[in-house]
């Protein structure tokens, strides 16, 4: 009885050195805790995407009925933008068509169509202190990290870590998300550094080059990690004249995302090359 | 219940038997339930404090009144799988709600005497502290100063949460968690 009485009195202090035990094998073996996290998100995501749709009728549903209020409104906006629009349309098919004829002249040689697959988000898988979402795939995915994720509008961010049944996307207003960027105005080159807020930051300009408000910025292929020109956002200035993006993705509402295969291994997150290398060593 | 109670007591069947034993259960299964409903994909605003709030709340609630049913490898799994879902660094949820566990376990006796007030009060600032201390660790852990409002945030989501699960709980504890009720 003493004997379990004892061990009952240290089963506490054992777990609480465990635990710190737990946060350093984590540190140390970042694939270890990242096979683990995929494992449990492997194991949740078809309940994950069972919950989605119905939830998803619900979003909709409230997204409905709020939309119902400023109906009115809305039609007028849409009409005047579809009015813009339909001018701008001409101009883009009578570019389209011009560019066509030059390239032709120039022999240019065409990028190759990338590969995509459409894909599900099922879940926040940001926590605390990350913007992140997570993807239920097929059990046979092709998916690869460093693919790049795009919703409708626009960039959403990169595969970083992938199970076998679920990818999780790192986007680009989470802290650690840097992603090259032109202008494409002054077709100067930038960062685009998340902040965990809604708008990521620009850091990192050429002198002269000074982002303009209501300029469009695009990936650019510096560190072969994008393709270029793939549309990020608008860039806006801050009250505190920081100059910031606001994503044409519509990164608070994700349903489904795009994720195209480009090719590109300029940037490969470092758990992805330790896999690699103990891959090969088998 | 056990044998030092003098009384009479129905006799012990295996169905009773399983029946205490889910009622000594209920207080981790729970736990562990709301864990993984607060990680499903409601997108709710601040939905991933919300989770950890939900953890330390349950945790502190049955470590204070019922810490035979949480005990600490229960605490342990919940910060781990609160851990593994939320996508944070391993181990800085089991420390904080390990920290929780042991706080609750040293004061319970002068804190249950005091009433819910007192309580609620502990729990505040508790929450609080352990939000800064997961603040720093992950901090330390990912070698960059993450921003500490959804700390604060999630210490203040705590607070007001408390008592909104201590109703439900409360309830709980005196009915289906009571393994005398076997």
């Amino acid at each position: 009885m003493p004997l379990r009485q004892a061990l009952s009195k240290l089963t506490l202090p054992i777990f609480m050195v465990a635990s710190f035990g737990l946060m350093l094998l984590g540190k140390a073996d970042a694939l270890l805790a990242e096979r683990a996290r995929m494992a449990v998100a492997d194991a949740l995501s078809p309940l994950y995407a069972a919950l989605a749709e119905p939830l998803s009728v619900v979003h909709r549903g409230i997204e409905g009925a709020q939309h119902l209020a400023t109906l009115h409104e809305e039609n007028a906006r849409l009409r005047e933008e579809n009015d813009r629009l339909r001018r701008w349309q001409a101009v883009a098919l009578a570019l389209d068509a011009e560019n066509a004829t030059l390239k032709a002249q120039l022999r240019w040689i065409p990028d190759p169509a990338p590969s995509f697959l459409t894909a599900r988000v099922v879940a926040d898988a940001g926590g605390v202190y990350a913007r992140a979402v997570l993807l239920s795939l097929g059990p046979n995915h092709s998916v690869a990290r460093g693919q790049i994720a795009l919703d409708d509008r626009g960039l959403v961010g990169r595969v970083t870590e992938l199970g076998t049944r679920s990818a999780r996307v790192l986007l680009l207003t989470d802290m650690n998300s840097r992603v090259p960027v032109t202008l494409e105005g002054s077709r100067g080159r930038a960062i685009l550094a998340g902040t965990n807020g809604p708008r990521p930051r620009l850091i990192y300009w050429a002198e002269g080059t000074q982002p303009a408000e209501g300029e469009r910025v695009v990936t650019s292929a510096e560190a072969n990690a994008f393709p270029p020109g793939l549309p990020v956002g608008v860039v806006r200035y801050s009250t505190s004249n920081v100059p910031e993006v606001v994503p044409f993705a519509q990164l608070d509402r994700l349903e489904v995302v795009r994720l195209f295969d480009y090719g590109l291994k300029g940037v490969i997150p470092p758990e992805a090359s330790v896999a690699r290398q103990s891959e090969r060593r088998r | 219940m056990d044998d030092r109670t003098p009384g009479i007591r129905p006799r012990q069947t295996v169905g009773r038997r399983l029946d205490a034993m889910a009622r000594w259960a209920f207080p981790l299964a729970m736990t562990v339930a709301l864990v993984l409903i607060t990680s499903a994909p409601f997108r709710l605003p601040g939905q991933a404090e919300l989770q950890n709030a939900a953890a330390l709340a349950c945790v502190w609630f049955w470590s204070v009144f019922r810490p035979l049913s949480m005990p600490p490898p229960a605490v342990f799994l919940v910060g781990l799988l609160a851990d593994l879902l939320d996508f944070a660094p391993p181990g800085v949820g089991v420390v904080t709600l390990l920290v929780a566990h042991a706080v609750a376990l040293r004061w319970r006796r002068s804190l249950t005497r005091q009433g819910f007030l007192m309580i609620w009060l502990a729990f505040v600032t508790m929450a609080i502290a352990l939000a800064a201390v997961q603040w720093l660790l992950t901090s330390m852990l990912t070698l960059r100063l993450v921003p500490l409002g959804p700390a604060l945030f999630q210490a203040m989501l705590a607070a007001g949460l408390y008592p909104l699960l201590a109703v439900l709980l409360a309830r709980a504890h005196r009915t289906i968690a009571e393994p005398a009720n076997a």
